[in-house]
């Protein structure tokens, strides 16, 4: 969570120096830098949680050096859940609770033209950016460890896509849907690398032992 | 009220308090009776106001167990295992200490955000005269850091005045001070805080009732802090006391003077603590030449100290001194005041008949708790209560604030654990904490703001 904080500070340093450096008349350059923001913010989310991979790996191998039988109590799997878990709170935490404190307050949602329902579809935005936080803190880590660079960029661009995908909104249906989808396919790949399988699956959903 | 506070004694320690996590290690001991007694001073250790409590242990433990220093190899196996029990058990610190504080803030910026009455401006403390009001900028910033020098000064002059107490015995005095400063939390702040609360939600009740609270909540207060009580009922008066000195403090510190007191009283902090000539320094040597514990009020501890006076026969003896000793340290709460281990000291004394000496082995590992003292509780929901109250960014301010103070307790028990002494436990703290405010006051807020506008996500 606070890797996440820094770099959300840091990425918002950059777009409030690029805004303040510019025109705050012309729109279109505005909404430029605003894309701008969003994206270098995205890569500074991912290179922050490659940073805290790093700083894992030093404490696993601290943990190892130090424990009785020679395995950290704590896996890297484990590790990488956490961390992907960690992001998405904040993230969510930071996207949602100004809403959440406004919404307890009197006032009509869209009374201005904007969509109603904005509060609606938020929520389900930040959902689905939590979980794929949690997903890709796995898939990152796994990638990271084994040393295969297209799953750490099959994150980036993931990330990337649904950042980007949210700059449909208000039409819904091209941010929530197609996020979802990635979702599913963030969870099942996440689910299949943390060595579940669809036996697993079967095994779980009928109770069997 | 203002006037109540200005005279009452009370107002001053807050000031005193300084927090530092305090490891409460003593040098490796030969023998098993020192041990204890080790683990005694270490206790006192956490006692200055703002100490903060730290793991003790392994090496009381090892001090403990090996009796008679004459097993070299096994000095440095115990080492290493200390070592690493250190790291097991610094992770259960470091959750068992972020719980009570993070209560503490929640109850702080539940308050802030809900009851008008402690972000109305109704006057100022008399430690900072100077008033914030002024046109200009630049007389602004003089002011405030006027009254930061204030404050800091007639903190540093408590705190060399309690040190000199402390040195020349004077523990009637001391006792008195603590039981006054604690009936004033508990009762007068209590009292103003169910006030306002009942207003601000337009409950009516009427003074019998509210007459009987109080005293309830005061009387089992005080005996809870000061002598017996359930652990948890212990830990949660403390909690709510710093809570309510925070309050105060939010309450009537003026905007920038707070910022510059936060800064300021880290930087004290690490000076005390850590400089050879600090007050606070002196008065943990002091403690362990004098194998006494130190106030054990004022200090927060997450664990029952079990160890203390368990097998020891003279313990028992001692018994009754330390009981006054400790009853009149828990006197100084006011603001600060976890006389935890003072409860602790007592409950451990019952049990000395009763025990066999190898009891104590098995309870040394339960007894690993952590203290930290009450100042730093203060000091860190002052930081919060203050972003939640004046931050325009609202939570995401406070959200922001509040985990760079956590990652900063974090950081501070690592170091804890590496370096196995008293540290300050605000300064890496504080510096997240301010760093984070205004950054995410100033820069993040209006990328989020427009982000949301947008229904951006990023």
């Amino acid at each position: 969570a606070f890797f996440w904080l820094v770099s959300l500070l840091l990425s918002s340093l950059i777009w409030f120096i690029a805004v303040k450096a510019s025109d705050p008349r012309d729109e279109r350059l505005q909404k430029g830098l605003l894309i701008f923001g969003v994206m270098f913010s995205v890569l500074l989310q991912e290179a922050f949680r490659f940073l805290y991979y790093k700083l894992l790996r030093k404490a696993i191998e601290g943990l190892v050096a130090l424990s009785e039988d020679g395995c950290s109590p704590i896996s890297i799997q484990q590790m990488a859940y956490v961390a992907g878990v960690g992001f998405g709170l904040m993230s969510g935490a930071f996207s949602m609770i100004n809403l959440l404190a406004d919404a307890l307050g009197p006032g009509t949602v869209g009374i201005h033209g904007d969509s109603q329902l904005y509060f609606l579809t938020s929520a389900f935005m930040t959902m689905v950016l939590i979980f794929l936080h949690t997903f890709w803190g796995i898939l990152f880590f796994h990638g990271c460890e084994h040393r295969r660079w297209w799953e750490i960029m099959a994150v980036v661009v993931m990330h990337l896509a649904v950042s980007g995908l949210s700059f449909c909104n208000p039409l819904y249906v091209g941010s929530l849907v197609p996020s979802y989808l990635l979702m599913a396919a963030a969870a099942a790949w996440a689910y299949l690398l943390s060595g579940g399988s669809a036996q697993n699956l079967r095994r779980f959903l009928l109770c069997k032992s | 009220m203002i006037t109540f506070m200005n005279n009452s004694d009370s107002e001053e320690e807050p000031c005193n308090e300084r927090t530092s996590l305090m490891s409460a290690e003593s040098p490796p001991v030969p023998s098993y009776q020192d041990g204890l007694q080790a683990s005694e001073a270490g206790e006192a250790q956490a006692h200055r106001k703002r100490r903060a409590g730290s793991s003790r242990g392994p090496n009381n433990i090892a001090g403990g167990e090996t009796s008679g220093s004459s097993v070299p190899v096994r000095e440095s196996a115990l080492e290493n295992e200390e070592e690493e029990l250190t790291l097991k058990y610094g992770a259960k610190h470091v959750i068992m200490l972020f719980v009570p504080v993070t209560l503490c803030m929640i109850v702080v910026v539940a308050t802030i955000k809900s009851v008008r009455f402690y972000t109305e401006k109704n006057g100022q403390l008399i430690y900072t005269p100077f008033s914030e009001d002024t046109p200009s900028v630049g007389q602004r910033l003089l002011n405030s850091v006027l009254n930061t020098i204030i404050m800091i000064s007639v903190i540093i002059v408590m705190t060399v005045f309690l040190v000199l107490l402390y040195k020349y015995r004077c523990y009637k005095f001391i006792h008195g001070w603590l039981i006054l400063s604690s009936l004033m939390l508990l009762f007068l702040f209590t009292y103003i805080y169910l006030g306002e609360v009942l207003k601000t939600y337009n409950v009516a009740m009427d003074y019998p009732t509210l007459f009987l609270v109080i005293w309830n909540f005061g009387a089992v207060g005080m005996i809870c802090i000061h002598w017996k009580g359930p652990l948890q009922l212990q830990q949660a008066y403390l909690i709510m006391i710093s809570a309510l000195m925070a309050l105060v403090f939010i309450k009537y510190l003026p905007e920038w003077s707070a910022w510059v007191i936060l800064g300021a009283i880290s930087i004290y902090d690490l000076m005390a603590v850590l400089c050879p000539k600090g007050p606070l320094r002196m008065l943990v040597e002091t403690a362990q030449e004098r194998n006494e514990p130190i106030f054990p009020a004022l200090i927060y501890s997450s664990a029952m100290m079990w160890t203390v006076g368990m097998a020891k026969p003279d313990t028992a003896a001692r018994g009754p001194s330390q009981q006054t000793w400790d009853t009149a340290e828990n006197g100084r709460e006011h603001h600060r005041s976890p006389s935890h281990a003072d409860s602790q000291m007592s409950e451990t004394r019952s049990p000395v008949p009763t025990r066999p000496v190898t009891f104590v082995e098995e309870l040394e590992e339960e007894e690993r708790g952590v203290k930290l003292g009450l100042g730093d509780f203060i000091f860190y929901s002052v930081l919060v209560g203050k972003a939640a109250a004046t931050a325009s960014g609202d939570w995401n301010t406070t959200l922001a604030c509040f985990v760079a103070i956590l990652i900063g307790l974090c950081l501070t028990l690592l170091l804890l654990a590496v370096f196995k002494k008293a540290l300050p436990a605000l300064p890496i703290s504080i510096t997240f904490g301010l760093i984070f405010y205004f950054s995410t006051d100033n820069l993040v807020r209006p990328f989020m703001d427009t982000l949301a506008s947008h229904q951006l996500y990023i």
